[in-house]
């Protein structure tokens, strides 16, 4: 159940993984969180409060909190830190409350 | 007061949820010196579990008491925000739009028109205005609607509110006007007078020529405290609850709502579960959630963050309880499932009633002694 996690700065032998955070490309060890490439990458913000609109960055890394929340590879809402990344991945802030995605029955 | 000192004021309500709160809060803005007592959160505490309709549709087949009573509630209600939100700044997230009922057939439509259309001769005089719309139609105002969705009922009179945020509001409102509210305080002993009453907490005592009792399931034990009987049973509603969505619904349905911060309410089970408030069931969770689905299949995207069940407090016959003591004149029982619907009925027809010492004539069909009379026959 439990498994050491990478250290989040890439250290000199690490297989390095990129993924994008708000576009930017990151380089992360792999096996990092994607909360980890978020906090890596200097974003100021990876999340807006529903309603109040304030920032958030990642904070208890352990799935507790849900200040990692963003949208990753297209799904909304996920925590990040409970994500771990994978080539490409696509990281993207998650502001304000998700949008339901309505598509006409008809 | 000291440990053993005695409080005397105009009245006592005991019961600190959306009943007993509303009460309170009515008969101190009356101008009656008024103290609330609450148990505490050994007690069930239906208030939290609310689902926060403010419904009409559908409430009181056979009984036009109940449904003018409700309807008086809906109308009432406008009035009660407004004063909340003036007197705490608390907004409670009224909003009467008017809501939807779906069926998911045409023999569905057709007996939802005939309970719409009863309804409608029962309201007489004060009329009853609904409309069955079907699916097409309902594809304008409500987005994704499930293909399965062959029509709704819909009444102006409904609505919706936050429940919590109303319990919150009638408790600062009425100690805002200077009532007092007394937590962890049970009930240990009434002793009961024509128009003067002492309830003992423990050691304290309260004492007031007028006692409501609006404590929910508790009612059944306290009730023939005053001669009056409560026959109560709990009946446990579940609701499972999304991840916030920007504002999707704009109107109330009897399945799903959406809150006014973005979260959608998923609800409509009833179980017999004796007290429990604690085993989830999956098999309702799953009938809770394929409803929803059914109806807004969009919804099966969103996760689910939060679920909990609470007990209905439900007569014999699914009406309210609002009984006064002939024997103890100054000592009333209100019961009902409807916290939040009856709110505005309770702050603004029921606590003026209570105030002047005697419910008004039109609320005999409420008294629980319609129970005695079906025993008999
Ligand atoms: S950082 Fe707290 S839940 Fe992800």
């Amino acid at each position: 159940m439990f498994r050491r996690r990478p250290e989040a700065r890439p250290a000199a032998g690490d297989q390095l993984v990129e993924v994008f955070v708000a576009g930017q490309p990151v380089r992360v060890p792999e096996g990092a969180s994607a909360a980890a490439a978020v906090l890596l990458s200097g974003t100021p913000a990876i999340r807006t409060t529903p309603v109040n609109g304030a920032p958030r960055l990642p904070y208890c890394m352990i799935g507790i909190c849900f200040d990692c929340l963003a949208e990753i590879d297209g799904v909304a809402n996920r925590q990040s830190c409970l994500v771990p990344v994978a080539p490409g991945m696509r990281i993207e802030p998650q502001l304000g409350a998700r949008a339901a995605r309505i598509e006409d029955a008809a | 007061m000291t440990a053993t000192g005695q409080d005397t004021r105009d009245a006592i309500v005991v019961g600190g949820g959306l009943v007993g709160a509303a009460i309170a809060y009515g008969l101190q803005r009356q101008g009656l010196s008024t103290v609330m007592l609450d148990e505490g959160d050994v007690a069930h505490r239906a208030s939290r579990g609310n689902f926060g309709l403010v419904w009409v549709q559908s409430k009181g087949l056979g009984a036009p008491h109940y449904q003018h009573w409700t309807h008086a509630s809906a109308q009432a209600w406008p009035e009660l925000a407004a004063d909340l939100l003036a007197t705490t700044g608390i907004g409670v997230g009224l909003h009467q739009p008017g809501g939807l009922h779906f069926c998911f057939s045409d023999d569905e439509m057709a007996q939802r028109d005939a309970l719409m259309g009863q309804l409608r001769r029962e309201a007489g005089n004060a009329g009853y205005a609904y409309r069955m719309i079907p699916a097409a139609e309902l594809r304008d105002m409500v987005p994704g609607l499930g293909p399965q969705v062959v029509g709704a009922s819909w009444t102006p009179y409904d609505g919706h509110a936050s429940p919590l945020h109303l319990l919150r509001a009638l408790h600062a409102a009425f100690q805002d006007l200077g009532g007092l509210y007394r937590p962890n305080a049970k009930v240990t002993a009434i002793k009961a007078a024509p128009r003067d009453f002492t309830v003992a907490i423990g050691s304290e005592t309260v004492r007031a020529p007028r006692l409501v009792l609006a404590s929910g399931l508790g009612n059944a034990d306290l009730a023939p405290l005053v001669g009056l009987s409560a026959p109560l049973r709990p009946e446990r509603g579940q609701i499972l609850v999304t991840e916030r969505t920007r504002q999707v619904l704009g109107l109330p349905t009897h399945v799903v709502r959406q809150t006014e911060e973005g979260s959608l309410l998923l609800g409509d089970s009833k179980e017999d579960m004796g007290f429990d408030t604690l085993t989830q069931t999956p098999a309702i969770m799953r009938a809770i959630a394929n409803k929803a689905v059914r109806t807004f299949p969009w919804i099966a995207e969103l996760n689910i963050v939060r679920a909990w069940a609470a007990l209905r407090v439900m007569s014999p016959d699914g009406k309210p309880i609002y009984d006064e003591s002939e024997r103890y004149p100054g000592a009333t029982i209100a019961n009902c499932h409807s916290g939040v619907t009856l709110a505005g009925a309770h702050a603004s027809l029921l606590a003026p009633m209570i105030a002047t010492g005697a419910l008004a004539p039109e609320m005999s069909p409420f008294s629980a002694r319609r129970f005695d009379v079906q025993k008999a026959a």
